[in-house]
């Protein structure tokens, strides 16, 4: 199950090993006064500290295929600190940066940590309950810490997190919308480290809004891990929103596993921090289960996005399909790093991956690297991957009717974003990132130079 | 009304030299077809009209009205009341029909100091024009051009100069790989539009079309000239003998 962070890979010293040890012993030894927590907590936090303390951050590429093309060592000079969330956050200065409608379940979680003082907007509903995610006795099964340095920084500084429980045959109830408010202040560069698990009961259906955002402009760490339990016959649609300020660092790992005849469909929205990273994998465990793993994402500037997009078969009938898009300008690079695995057995499985990239300058670059391992015959499987420039007879075209060269221009940026974004079906989460793409429209018109000449 | 002058073009950064001194001149509502061989120059004339960056114009001159439009970006050209229906129109992914018309109505109304049509009023005469044109509605709903067979293409490009209503309409090779009803189609939808104030410039290959748009005025292009300018019978003309007189001669 771990075979994707299971290659060996070379330990790497922390340079601010002792702040980060320090900051690890008197989070523990707090916790261990509170005594409210866990066992299993516990124990998740010192196997999470033992093996990032082992490994450290993974700075050696050499023959390290996961990080071949994304350089830490600017996340390892930086020594990251965890501690007390700020506080004097209000919910009204949350609610200029996202959505918090009375249609969604809201929970907003400022510097890592379920902030009291800020209430959760929106109503309950019946058959979901919300808990310390520390109760969860399958916490860490899915996520496992082995040579994963963020997934075992993530453990190691476990807090409360957020456990979502949905009981089974659930039908309608609202999207459940979990806000994670970085405020990078009054603590230098600030580490947060959110950790989610849902589990979704037997034949029922929810939608879960994720979203990442920055208060403060200043460098900031965030290491969020979600694991995703599904019953068989549910479905979870699951949005990814990332919206880090552009000099911070974001480290994510998703883990799904999914029962007989169920649905995960997630779509992903990208456009924030430094250097970004997204690392996916759903786990076909049941027949006839569906996974769709689509998402956008937009570079400017000198960001950097990594995606490390991985589908696993392990039984027969699975149907799965990676698909993403990414607009690039500026000297911003993106890594789609596309893994599908169908093990011995898993025959009849229908597996897709794409990844089509806008280039709208010469100096940005995508690398792709699909992966497909295959080990059943009887399979559908195809793969592509496309990187160009805007299309100068597509933009006379435009121009030729009489929009000029940069509504043109965000015409068809816009265009290329659509066919993702079309796809949420939730109407205020869908303008929000729309509006979100039009504000960041500018920053990649100006670093763009290849349009009309390519 | 579209005056041209000794018009040279090349391919922009390169010296290979396609229109080779060509004048013309439309006055308003006269229809003119310009007929010539394949590589004669036909389209990248029609291109070089609504100002393609892949032409550069190396001497003389366009004018619209007496003022030179040689300097103008196309979108410029566009709001002089210029249009272009396109001999292979781009599919754009992502883009309804009916948003980039209104764009383009908006862009053009605006930089002519007139006030944008009401979402209301637009959708009236889009829906009005797309009954006219005959173009299903249902492409309406997808993104521009894309899926649509090569007749689909042709109407949508009637529909857009319908809606867009231009002075000065260029068709390049707008029949080509078109069935008779599709044909049929693009003939109505420029003898409708057909009016003293407008101005017709049809590039084409065929006689085909010039069976149902009757032209004023015929010019046979070759090799980057125009070396004859009759009337509609110089069509007849060429369709009988073909372009091979003129091209040994040229």
């Amino acid at each position: 199950m771990m075979t994707l962070n299971a290659s060996k890979i070379e330990p790497n010293p922390i340079r601010h090993a002792d702040v980060y040890r320090n900051d690890w012993d008197s989070f523990v030894a707090n916790q261990s006064r509170n005594g409210s927590a866990s066992d299993r907590a516990h124990e998740l936090r010192r196997v999470g500290w033992e093996e990032f303390n082992r490994i450290g951050f993974p700075i050696n590429r050499r023959g390290n295929e996961l990080w071949k093309y994304t350089d830490l060592r600017q996340i390892d000079r930086m020594p990251f600190r965890f501690g007390a969330p700020s506080s004097g956050i209000s919910l009204e200065a949350i609610a200029k940066m996202v959505p918090l409608p009375r249609e969604w379940q809201n929970v907003v979680f400022v510097d890592g940590v379920r902030d009291p003082s800020i209430a959760d907007s929106g109503s309950q509903s019946d058959g979901l309950t919300l808990r310390d995610v520390t109760a969860y006795e399958q916490l860490g099964a899915l996520a496992g810490c082995e040579s994963n340095a963020f997934v075992s920084l993530n453990s190691a500084f476990l807090d409360d997190g957020l456990m979502v429980d949905i009981d089974h045959d659930v039908e309608s109830i609202k999207p459940l919308h979990v806000v994670f408010v970085s405020t990078g202040s009054d603590l230098g560069q600030r580490a947060v480290y959110p950790r989610i698990a849902v589990s979704v009961g037997r034949g029922s259906h929810a939608t879960l809004i994720e979203t990442h955002v920055s208060m403060a402009d200043g460098s900031h760490l965030s290491v969020p891990v979600v694991e995703i339990s599904m019953g068989q016959q549910s479905t979870l649609r699951h949005y990814r929103v990332q919206l880090d300020g552009e000099d911070s660092y974001h480290f994510a790992t998703t883990r799904v596993k999914q029962g007989e005849d169920s649905r995960y469909r997630s779509t992903s929205f990208s456009m924030g921090s430094s250097i970004g990273r997204h690392d996916v994998l759903t786990m076909l465990d049941g027949e006839h289960a569906e996974s769709t793993l689509h998402g956008v994402y937009m570079t400017t500037n000198r960001q950097h996005q990594d995606f490390e997009i991985s589908t696993t078969h392990s039984v027969p009938h699975g149907t799965s399909d990676q698909y993403y898009k990414g607009i690039l300008s500026g000297r911003s690079r993106a890594v789609f790093s596309g893994k599908i695995t169908v093990e011995r057995g898993a025959q009849k499985t229908d597996a897709n991956q794409k990844d089509l990239n806008l280039l709208l300058s010469h100096g940005a670059e995508v690398d792709t690297k699909p992966s497909l391992e295959i080990y059943a015959d009887d399979v559908k499987c195809a793969h592509g991957a496309t990187a160009g420039h805007v299309d100068e007879d597509t933009l006379f075209y435009l121009q030729s009717r009489g929009v000029d060269y940069d509504t043109a221009q965000a015409m068809l940026i816009r265009g290329f974003a659509a066919e993702i974004l079309d796809e949420i079906e939730d109407e205020l989460l869908r303008t929000f990132l729309e509006d979100k793409l039009d504000e960041l429209m500018p920053a990649l018109q100006q670093a763009s130079d290849t349009i009309g000449t390519a | 009304m579209l005056k041209i002058e000794n018009l040279h073009a090349a391919v922009t950064d390169s010296d290979e030299e396609i229109l080779k001194g060509i004048d013309l001149e439309v006055n308003a509502g006269e229809v003119h077809a310009i007929m010539g061989p394949n590589g004669s120059g036909k389209s990248t004339l029609a291109s070089v009209l609504m100002g393609k960056p892949t032409y550069t114009v190396t001497e003389g001159d366009i004018t619209v009205d007496g003022d030179s439009i040689v300097e103008m970006m196309p979108d410029e050209r566009a709001h002089l009341g210029m249009f272009l229906a396109m001999q292979y129109p781009s599919e754009v992914p992502g883009v309804r029909p009916w948003q980039f018309l209104k764009a383009a109505r908006d862009a053009r109304d605006g930089a002519n100091g007139e006030k944008k049509m009401s979402v209301r009023a637009f959708s009236k005469l889009f829906d009005e024009k797309v009954e006219e044109v005959g173009i299903n509605p249902d492409l309406m709903r997808r993104s521009l051009n894309e899926g649509f067979s090569g007749g689909e293409k042709k109407r949508n490009e009637m529909l857009q100069m319908a809606v867009l209503e231009p002075r000065i309409a260029i068709m390049d090779e707008t029949d080509s790989g078109l069935d008779i009803d599709a044909l049929q189609a693009v003939a109505d939808g420029v003898n409708q539009m057909r009016s003293p104030s407008r101005s017709f410039v049809i590039v084409t290959h065929y006689q085909r079309l010039l069976h149902y748009v009757r032209p004023d005025v015929v010019h046979v292009l070759v090799n980057g000239r125009i070396v004859e300018t009759g009337n509609a019978k110089l069509a007849e003309k060429v369709e009988a003998t073909g372009y091979r007189d003129y091209v040994a001669v040229n």
